[in-house]
């Protein structure tokens, strides 16, 4: 694809042309300032994650080490519970995320298809569930919790990583189930099939790209979670990646190297997720914001 | 098919669920957190009922208005940033190449946790070996300042990793409604001779000015309920410095065990968002909104 400037070139005089020109250097310049500024701060944490506290105190900062100490990641693997946070975050993460999929697609199915009084209100509370902020709840969900012998229990996590991320998923799977064509469904009605059959037979297959772009995106939202898990969990066993790492990292306060390993190790998955799946996660970004 | 689509049993078996679990964890605590601020509460003994007294005690406690004022300074922050990243957007979506991994890159800081962030932010302030004071002696500055142990910087300290956080999200939303706008009008005013700024005030920014409504509530909603980096890099410190409404209430109740009191916070938190909002809606409603196309 040819770009505006080049494209108009021919058409303009040589002067208008090298203005032009110029205005894009420029142009460019502030988007590239600006991608410096989004990237400097994560390659320093990459090359300071690779330095001992000598090689951090004494060279540039910018300094790529010499000899990259990768031990830095093996010695916080192995000490502390870091593999144990992990294995929380992924199955909290997978399950949480399976739930909530899951559980929108019903009711949006529900919404856009079938025929019942309070569709809209329900679909209100849902929506409006997204303007309330999560704080104004997290007293009476601890002392709810609490009650009910949930509090350090991974079930806690999940209802409310479910239900806070319920809204989200719904405004974005209504968009798609609104363009999903209903000519394939009233076949399958007429030639006599259930409810249930149609939606799992059907149309929940033919959602699976706008299901993948929703699972990303609660994907990271349940990886990166803290509030909930730093006040529901007290067991370091059933702590999650961004809570564990907060306290392992208290007892690292002084080694530059153990605390960069840490963190580029919480931030991994989701720096690879993002390298392979950057397209979706941008449109379900945009898609679960705007069309409100 | 209107029989099958209206079968009760089938519909309550494909709503309840999630209704039950959004009232249950979102819209139940809601009233919750209302009625225990009217109790003196420790979170494990018995409630005492005490009217609205926690609610007054509210109106006159300077710590929690303090707290307000800097949720609100980060508010008006966030809502200035705005402009900026329109603008960013208005270049990027000028048909450059690589505008596409540029607001990928952008959006890269927003997908982190917030703990990785803060953590990371920690060692950017460091007074001596962070990358923020050693940029600064390169440039001559004598003595740069402990950022956030100094009780003047520490909300601007805090405010610049949070809008870093964020520029890639709006940067992304303005994008891609700049990207809806048809081409054919941009180049219709181009042939009546309209510079590209004029193109961009008069026709780019009406034709996006819902979803910078939008915007708008995100990032004054978000700054009012913010907890996350503050509560990891400074926990509301030095002396309450950098306290914000909702770390101020959860010192309240998971420190300081007051729950009655922190719930009267919590429930002040929900009602001043919910008030910023319809404020904001009502100050930018449009009477004409317009429609091309």
């Amino acid at each position: 694809m040819m770009s505006v400037g080049q494209a108009d070139a021919g058409a303009m005089s040589p002067k208008e042309a090298s203005a032009r020109r110029i205005g894009y250097v420029v142009l460019y310049i502030i988007l590239i300032a600006v991608a410096v500024l989004q990237l400097f701060p994560l390659v320093w944490l990459l090359l300071f994650s690779l330095k001992n506290n000598q090689e951090v105190f004494s060279l540039p900062p910018f300094a790529i080490p010499t000899h990259p100490r990768w031990e830095n990641y093996r010695k916080v693997w192995e000490a502390g519970n870091i593999d144990q946070y992990f294995i929380n975050s992924v199955w909290l993460t997978a399950v949480s995320t399976a739930l909530t999929v899951i559980l929108a697609s019903l009711v949006t199915y529900a919404i856009t298809r079938m025929r019942w009084k309070g569709s809209s209100l329900v679909l209100g509370l849902f929506m409006v569930a997204m303007m309330i902020p999560v704080h104004s709840t997290l007293i009476p969900l601890f002392s709810m919790f609490n009650r009910a012998n949930l509090t350090d229990s991974p079930v806690s996590l999940i209802l409310t990583y479910v239900a806070f991320n319920m809204p989200i998923t719904i405004m974005i799977l209504l968009g798609f189930y609104y363009a999903l064509p209903k000519e394939v469904e009233e076949a399958a009605v007429i030639d006599g099939c259930s409810v249930n059959r149609m939606f799992f037979r059907i149309v929940f297959p033919m959602t699976s790209s706008v299901l993948a772009t929703t699972a990303i995106i609660n994907m990271i939202y349940n990886w990166n979670e803290f509030i909930f898990v730093n006040t529901f969990i007290s067991s370091d066993t059933l702590k999650t990646l961004t809570v564990g790492v907060q306290n392992f990292i208290g007892q690292y306060t002084t080694d530059w190297g153990a605390i960069g390993a840490t963190l580029m190790i919480s931030i991994l998955p989701i720096l690879i997720t993002f390298l392979f799946l950057s397209d979706r996660i941008v449109e379900g970004i945009a898609a679960g914001s705007v069309k409100g | 098919m209107d029989k099958v689509m209206s079968n009760k049993k089938m519909i309550a078996l494909y709503v309840l669920p999630s209704l039950i679990l959004i009232l249950a964890i979102v819209y139940i605590p809601i009233v919750l957190t209302g009625y225990y601020g009217l109790n003196e509460w420790n979170g494990i003994g018995p409630m005492k009922f005490v009217g609205l007294d926690n609610y007054t005690t509210l109106m006159k406690d300077s710590k929690f208005w303090d707290s307000a004022k800097h949720s609100l300074l980060l508010a008006v922050f966030s809502a200035l940033s705005l402009i900026v990243y329109l603008a960013i957007a208005m270049v990027l979506a000028a048909k450059l190449k690589g505008a596409n991994l540029f607001r990928k890159i952008y959006l890269i800081p927003m997908l982190l946790s917030s703990v990785a962030i803060a953590q990371l932010w920690l060692k950017i302030y460091h007074p001596t070996s962070g990358i923020m004071n050693t940029f600064l002696e390169s440039l001559g500055v004598n003595n740069p300042p402990a950022w956030l142990a100094e009780p003047s910087l520490v909300l601007l300290a805090l405010f610049i990793p949070i809008l870093w956080q964020y520029a890639g999200f709006y940067i992304l939303i303005y994008y891609a409604a700049l990207k809806n706008i048809p081409t054919s009008l941009e180049e219709a005013a181009k042939i009546d001779g309209a510079t590209s700024l004029q193109i961009a005030y008069k026709i780019k920014l009406p034709l996006v000015l819902e979803v910078i409504k939008v915007t708008i509530v995100l990032a004054v909603v978000g700054s009012l309920k913010y907890f996350d980096l503050i509560y990891v890099m400074t926990d509301g410190g030095p002396n309450g410095a950098s306290e914000v409404m909702a770390s101020y209430m959860y010192h309240t109740a998971f420190r300081a065990y007051d729950f009655g009191y922190g719930s009267a916070i919590g429930f002040a938190l929900l009602i001043i968002c919910l008030v910023a909002t319809w404020i904001i809606r009502k100050l930018t409603v449009t009477k004409d909104t317009i429609q091309y196309s």
